[in-house]
C-alpha cells in the first residue's frame, strides 16, 4: 500500500436492518485519502455518502446499521476492530467532523466557547480557563470577528456562516488533526457564504496540512476545492479520478448527468442549464446485481440489467464502472 | 436524510399501496401495546354487553350465610363482600357502568368541544376571544377539583358525575380542534372550495374537521380511560354512584373498613379499574404512535 | 425577559378574576340554601330570613358579587359554617400539611422519574425499557385512592412498617412550630437531640407520598424518556460524539440538559395537580391537609370553606404554572436572551 495513504476504505458494505426491510446503503466502496489532500465524495442525496463517513468514525447507529464487510484503515490501523476507547482516540483526536446543518449541529444550551473548550478538555489536561482561551484563539483562526464576545454567545445568536465556522473550529480542536470529514458543509448556506467557508477550509488545510474528505452533491463545490473525486451512486462508486479527469474525461453517464445539472457553469455551456437527471434513485432494499443506474441511464442495454459493470482502469487514478461509457475524447476524434 | 429516503420508499410502493384505513389498521396490529390494549378493551366491552349472561350471580343478591367469603368459596370465584354479594358479578356489572360512563362522558366532552372549537376557530373574532378566555379559566382549575366542584354544585349522582367529567374534559378538544381549524382554514384546498361556493357549515364539518380526526380519536381513547378513573374517584368520595349500585369506585370506598381482614374485597375492584384504564391508555398510546407520524420513531 | 415575566404576571389577573367569578356563581346558583344548612332542619322561617339578611343573601346577585369580590381580594373568606372559625385561619392550619406532602411526593417523583426515563431512553428497546414503560403506563392508569388502600393493607396492616394515617404519633405530644412537621421535627432533633419526632413524621409521610407521587413519577418518566430519545437523535449529540467526548458525558451533560427543558414544565404542572389530587390521598391516609378539609367542606355544604378552598388551590395551581413558565424561559437561553 502507498506509504502516505492516511485513510483507506476497502470494499465497505453497510446495511440497515429496518422494519421495512434491509437497506443496503453502501455496497463495496473503495476510497483512499493521502495525507494533506482533499478528496470529494459526490452523489445525490441518499446514495450512502454520510453512511460511509460515519462508518469511518464509528458513528453509525448499531443497530439498525451493520457493517457487513470491508476494512477501514486509518494510519495503517484497522478502525473497524477498534473498541470504544480506541475509537475515541480517533474521533476528535485524529479525525474531526463537520456536519451539514450548522443550525442543529451545535448544542443550543451551551455557549460556543464552552462547547469548543470542552473538546479541548477531553483531549488535553488543561483547566477550564485555559481551554476557553484556546477556544477563543481557534475562533479567531477560523476568522470569526470579535472571538472573545462570540465565544460567550449561544449558537442561535450566530449567523449560519458563523456557526459553520464554529463547527470547523470544533473539528480543529483535536490535538493532532489528520483528517477532517466535512459532510455537506456548505449545503445549508447561501452562495457567497459557501465560497467563504470553502476558502477557509482550503486555507486551513494548507496551514495545518490536514487531509479533507469533502462530501457533497454539488460538482461546483468539487471543482473549487478537491484534488480527487469519487462519484457515488446507490451505495457504489461509479467513477473516480483526479478532479481534472472526472471533469474533462468522465466516462460514466451519471457523472455526465451530475456535471450537466450544474447551474450555468461556463465550462459546460454546451449543456442546458439545470437538467436534472430524470428518474429517482432506486429502492436500496430491492437492488440485485444490476447496474443501479440502469433505470435512469440513456445508454442502458440489456447487459446493464444483469451484471454490475467491471472496473475499467484508465490511469493510475482514473477508473469507472460502466458497460457502455461515454467517451468524450473518442467522440471528439470521431467527429474530426 | 430519513425524510427523502422514506419518500423514495413510498414511491416504490405506489403500485400496491393499501388503503389508508387498512394501512393504519395493519400498522396498529404490529404495535404490541395497542393490540394488548385492544384485547383488554374488547374483553371489558364483551363483559359489559353480556353482563346478565356471563355473571354467575345477581350482583345485588345477598347471601347472608356467606358474607365476606374469600375467593373460591362455594362458586364465589372472587369471594363475597360484607353483605354476601358476589364480587365477580358486581365487577362484571360494574364494567357495564364504567364503560357507559366513560363513553358518555367523552361523548359530551367531544361533541361540545368539537362544536365550540370548530366554530371558534373558523369564525374567530369576539366569539373566539370569549371562548378562549373561558377555556383559560377552566384550565385554571386542576382537573380533579373541577369535576368535584361541578358535581358538588349539580348534586351527587352518576348522571351529574358524567356531566362534570364531560365538561372538565371539554377544553382539550376545543383547543385541539381550534388549532387545526386555524391551520387548515387558509389552506389552498379550503380556499378553492370556498371559491366554488361551498357553505361555511359544510366547510367546517365536511372539509376541515376530518383533517383533525386523528388527534381527536387519540384524545378520546385516552379520555375514556381518564373518565373511568374520574368516575371511580367521584364515587369513592360519595359524589358519584350511590349504593347499592355496583360501581367500581363505590366498591373500593365501601371496602375501606376491610383492609385488616378481607383483602379480596379491597383488591379486586381496584384491579378491575386499573386494568380497564390501562387498556384504554395502551390502545390510545398505540393509536397515537400510528396516527401521528411526528411522534413515530 | 423582564417584559415577558411582567406580561405573564399581568395575564394572571384576568384568569384569577375569572376563577373568582366562576366560583361565586357556582355556589350562588347551586341548589340548597346556605341559611338552611347553617341552621339545620329545625330552624323556623323567621330565623332563616334573619340569617339571610345577615349574610347578605337577600341583596341582588350583582351586589352580592361585588361584596364577595371585595372581601375575597382582601383574603377575607368569612367564617366556616361547620366550626364558626375564620376560614382563612383554617386554611393556614391545613395548607402546610398539603404542601409538605406534595413537596415530598414531587421530590420522589422527580428524582425517580428522571432516572427511570433516562435509563429507558439510553437502553431503548431492552427489557429494562419495556418494563419501565409498562410500569409507567400502569402508574398513569392507577386509581390512586385504591393504591393507597393497598399500601395500607400491605405495609401498615400486614407488615406493620408504617402507621395507617395521620402525620405524627399522638403520644409524642407534638407542638408544631412551622406546621411543616418534617422541618419541625428536624428542629427538635437539632435543639433537643431527640430523633423520635423525625422518625415518626417520616414514617407517616412515606405511604401517602408514594401514593400521591405515583402518577407524577409515571408521567415524568414517560416525558423524560421521549424527550431524551428525541434529543439523542439530534445533530449536536452526533457532533459531541464525533469530537471524541465520552458517551456518558454526551448523555448526562450534552443531551440531558436539553432533554430536561420540557420535563421542567411537566414537573410544574404535576406539582400543581398534586394539590388537587391530594383530596383523595389525604382522605385515605387521614392526612390533615387542605384536600381533606375541602372534601369535608363539600360534604357538609360549608359554602364559605368550599369557595375559599377552591380559590386557594386554583390560585396556587395557576401561580405554579406561571412560575414554571418563567423558570423555563430562564433556563432556556433562546428565550432568556431574546
Ligand atoms: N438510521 C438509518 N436507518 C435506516 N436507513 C438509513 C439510516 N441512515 C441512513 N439510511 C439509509 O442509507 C442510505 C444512504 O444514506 P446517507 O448516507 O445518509 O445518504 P447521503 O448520500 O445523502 O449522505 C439512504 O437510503 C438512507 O435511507
Ligand atoms: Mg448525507
Amino acid at each position: 500500500m502507498n506509504e502516505n495513504v492516511l485513510l483507506s476504505i476497502e470494499n465497505l458494505h453497510v446495511s440497515f436492518y429496518t422494519l421495512r426491510g434491509v437497506v443496503r446503503a453502501v455496497r463495496g466502496l473503495n476510497l483512499q485519502i493521502r495525507t494533506g489532500e482533499t478528496v470529494a465524495l459526490v452523489g445525490e442525496s441518499g446514495c450512502g455518502k454520510s453512511v460511509s463517513a460515519h462508518a469511518v468514525t464509528g458513528l453509525l447507529p448499531v443497530p439498525p446499521a451493520k457493517i457487513e464487510e470491508g476494512k477501514i484503515f486509518f494510519d495503517g490501523q484497522d478502525v473497524l476492530q477498534f473498541n470504544e476507547k480506541q475509537m475515541r482516540g480517533l474521533r476528535g483526536v485524529r479525525v474531526g467532523m463537520i456536519f451539514q446543518e450548522p443550525m442543529t449541529s451545535l448544542n443550543p444550551v451551551f455557549k460556543i466557547g464552552d462547547q469548543i473548550a470542552d473538546v479541548f478538555r477531553v483531549h488535553h489536561r488543561i483547566g477550564k480557563q485555559k481551554a476557553f482561551q484556546m477556544a477563543v484563539d481557534l475562533l479567531d483562526k477560523v476568522k470569526i470577528p470579535e472571538p472573545e464576545r462570540r465565544a460567550r454567545e449561544y449558537p442561535f445568536q450566530l449567523s449560519g456562516g458563523m456557526r459553520q465556522r464554529a463547527m470547523i473550529a470544533m473539528a480543529l480542536a483535536s490535538p493532532k488533526p489528520g483528517l477532517i470529514i466535512a459532510d455537506e458543509p456548505t449545503t445549508a448556506l447561501d452562495v457567497t457564504i459557501q465560497a467563504q467557508i470553502l476558502h477557509l477550509l482550503k486555507e486551513l488545510q494548507k496551514d495545518i496540512g490536514v487531509a479533507v474528505l469533502l462530501i457533497t452533491h454539488d460538482m461546483g463545490v468539487v471543482a473549487q476545492v478537491a484534488d480527487r473525486a469519487t462519484v457515488m451512486y446507490a451505495g457504489r462508486a461509479v467513477e473516480q479520478g483526479t478532479v481534472e479527469e472526472v471533469f474533462s474525461d468522465y466516462r460514466h453517464p451519471y457523472t455526465h448527468g451530475l456535471l450537466h445539472s450544474l447551474p450555468g457553469n461556463p465550462e459546460y455551456r454546451g449543456a442546458k442549464r439545470l437538467i436534472a437527471i430524470p428518474g429517482t434513485v432506486p429502492d436500496l432494499r430491492s437492488l440485485g446485481n444490476e447496474c443501479p443506474f440502469a433505470n435512469r441511464c440513456s445508454h442502458v442495454k440489456d447487459r446493464c440489467w444483469h451484471e454490475f459493470p467491471e472496473e475499467t482502469t484508465l490511469t493510475a487514478e482514473h477508473r469507472f464502472w460502466c458497460w457502455y461509457p461515454t467517451n468524450l475524447k473518442a467522440e471528439d476524434a470521431h467527429e474530426r | 436524510m430519513t425524510a427523502d429516503s422514506s419518500e423514495r420508499q413510498n414511491n416504490n410502493e405506489t403500485i400496491q399501496e393499501p388503503s389508508p384505513l387498512r394501512e393504519t389498521w395493519l400498522r396498529l396490529l404490529k404495535n404490541k401495546a395497542a393490540v394488548a390494549g385492544l384485547i383488554i378493551i374488547t374483553l371489558f366491552l364483551l363483559l359489559a354487553i353480556f353482563a346478565p349472561l356471563v355473571s354467575p350471580h345477581d350482583p345485588i343478591a345477598q347471601d347472608i350465610e356467606f358474607r365476606k367469603s374469600p375467593p373460591f368459596t362455594r362458586g364465589y370465584i372472587l369471594g363475597t363482600d360484607e353483605l354476601g354479594r358476589d364480587i365477580l358479578s358486581r365487577l362484571i356489572y360494574g364494567a357495564r357502568l364504567s364503560m357507559t360512563i366513560g363513553v358518555i362522558s367523552v361523548g359530551i366532552a367531544m361533541i361540545g368541544g368539537v362544536a365550540v372549537g370548530t366554530i371558534s376557530g373558523y369564525y374567530g373574532g369576539w366569539f373566539d376571544k370569549i371562548v378562549m378566555r373561558i377555556i383559560d379559566i377552566m384550565l385554571a382549575f386542576p382537573y380533579v377539583l373541577l369535576t368535584i366542584v361541578i358535581v358538588a354544585v349539580l348534586g351527587p349522582n352518576l348522571t351529574n358525575a358524567m356531566i362534570a367529567i364531560g365538561i372538565s374534559q371539554m377544553p382539550r378538544y376545543v383547543r385541539l380542534v381550534r388549532a387545526s381549524v386555524l391551520a387548515e382554514k387558509e389552506s389552498d384546498y379550503i380556499l378553492a372550495e370556498r371559491s366554488i361556493g361551498t357553505g361555511d357549515f359544510e366547510l367546517m364539518f365536511g372539509s376541515i374537521l376530518p383533517n383533525s380526526l386523528a388527534p381527536i380519536i387519540v384524545q378520546s381513547t385516552l379520555g375514556v380511560g381518564e373518565a373511568i378513573l374520574s368516575s371511580a374517584a367521584l364515587s369513592f368520595l360519595g359524589l358519584g354512584a350511590q349504593p347499592p349500585i355496583p360501581e367500581w369506585g363505590l366498591m373500593i370506598a365501601s371496602s375501606r373498613e376491610f383492609v385488616t381482614n378481607a383483602w379480596w374485597i379491597v383488591t379486586f375492584p381496584g384491579l378491575a379499574t386499573l386494568l380497564a384504564v390501562l387498556g384504554f391508555n395502551l390502545f390510545g398510546d398505540g393509536l397515537r404512535d400510528v396516527l401521528d407520524p411526528r411522534l413515530k420513531e | 425577559m423582564a417584559r415577558y415575566i411582567l406580561q405573564r404576571l399581568l395575564l394572571l389577573i384576568p384568569t384569577l378574576l375569572g376563577v373568582l367569578t366562576i366560583v361565586f356563581f357556582m355556589t350562588a346558583l347551586s341548589p340548597g340554601d346556605p341559611a338552611r344548612v347553617m341552621l339545620g332542619e329545625r330552624a323556623n322561617a323567621q330565623q332563616l330570613e334573619q340569617l339571610r339578611e345577615d349574610l347578605g343573601l337577600n341583596k341582588p346577585l350583582g351586589e352580592q358579587y361585588l361584596i364577595y369580590l371585595k372581601r375575597t381580594l382582601r383574603l377575607d373568606f368569612g367564617r366556616s359554617i361547620r366550626t364558626g372559625r375564620s376560614v382563612m385561619e383554617e386554611i393556614r392550619e391545613h395548607f402546610p400539611a398539603t404542601i409538605e406532602l406534595a413537596l415530598v411526593s414531587m421530590f420522589l417523583a422527580t428524582f425517580f422519574g428522571i432516572v427511570i426515563g433516562v435509563l429507558s431512553a439510553v437502553k431503548q428497546n431492552t427489557w429494562l425499557d419495556y418494563s419501565a414503560m409498562i410500569g409507567a403506563l400502569t402508574g398513569v392508569s392507577m386509581p390512586v385512592f385504591w393504591l393507597g388502600l393497598v399500601l395500607i393493607m400491605i405495609f401498615s396492616v400486614g407488615l406493620g412498617w408504617f402507621p395507617t394515617g395521620g402525620r405524627m404519633e399522638v403520644r409524642l405530644f407534638f407542638e408544631p412550630i412551622t406546621r411543616f412537621y418534617l422541618l419541625d421535627s428536624l428542629i427538635i432533633l437539632i435543639r433537643d437531640g431527640d430523633p423520635a419526632y423525625l422518625k415518626s413524621s417520616l414514617q407517616h409521610i412515606i405511604l401517602p407520598a408514594v401514593a400521591l407521587g405515583t402518577i407524577p413519577i409515571a408521567i415524568i418518566a414517560r416525558t423524560t424518556r421521549s424527550s431524551m430519545l428525541e434529543t439523542l437523535r439530534q445533530d449536536y449529540v452526533k457532533t459531541a460524539r464525533a469530537a471524541g467526548i465520552h458517551e456518558r458525558r454526551v448523555i448526562f451533560r450534552y443531551a440531558l440538559k436539553n432533554a430536561l427543558l420540557p420535563v421542567v414544565t411537566v414537573i410544574g404542572l404535576q406539582f400543581g395537580l398534586l394539590l388537587a389530587g391530594a383530596i383523595l390521598t389525604e382522605t385515605i391516609f387521614a392526612w390533615p391537609g387542605i384536600g381533606r378539609w375541602i372534601y369535608s367542606a363539600i360534604t357538609a355544604r360549608d359554602y364559605p370553606a368550599v369557595q375559599a378552598g377552591v380559590i386557594i388551590v386554583s390560585a396556587f395551581f395557576v401561580g405554579i404554572n406561571v412560575v414554571v413558565d418563567i423558570l423555563y424561559s430562564v433556563i432556556n437561553p433562546k428565550i432568556r436572551l431574546r
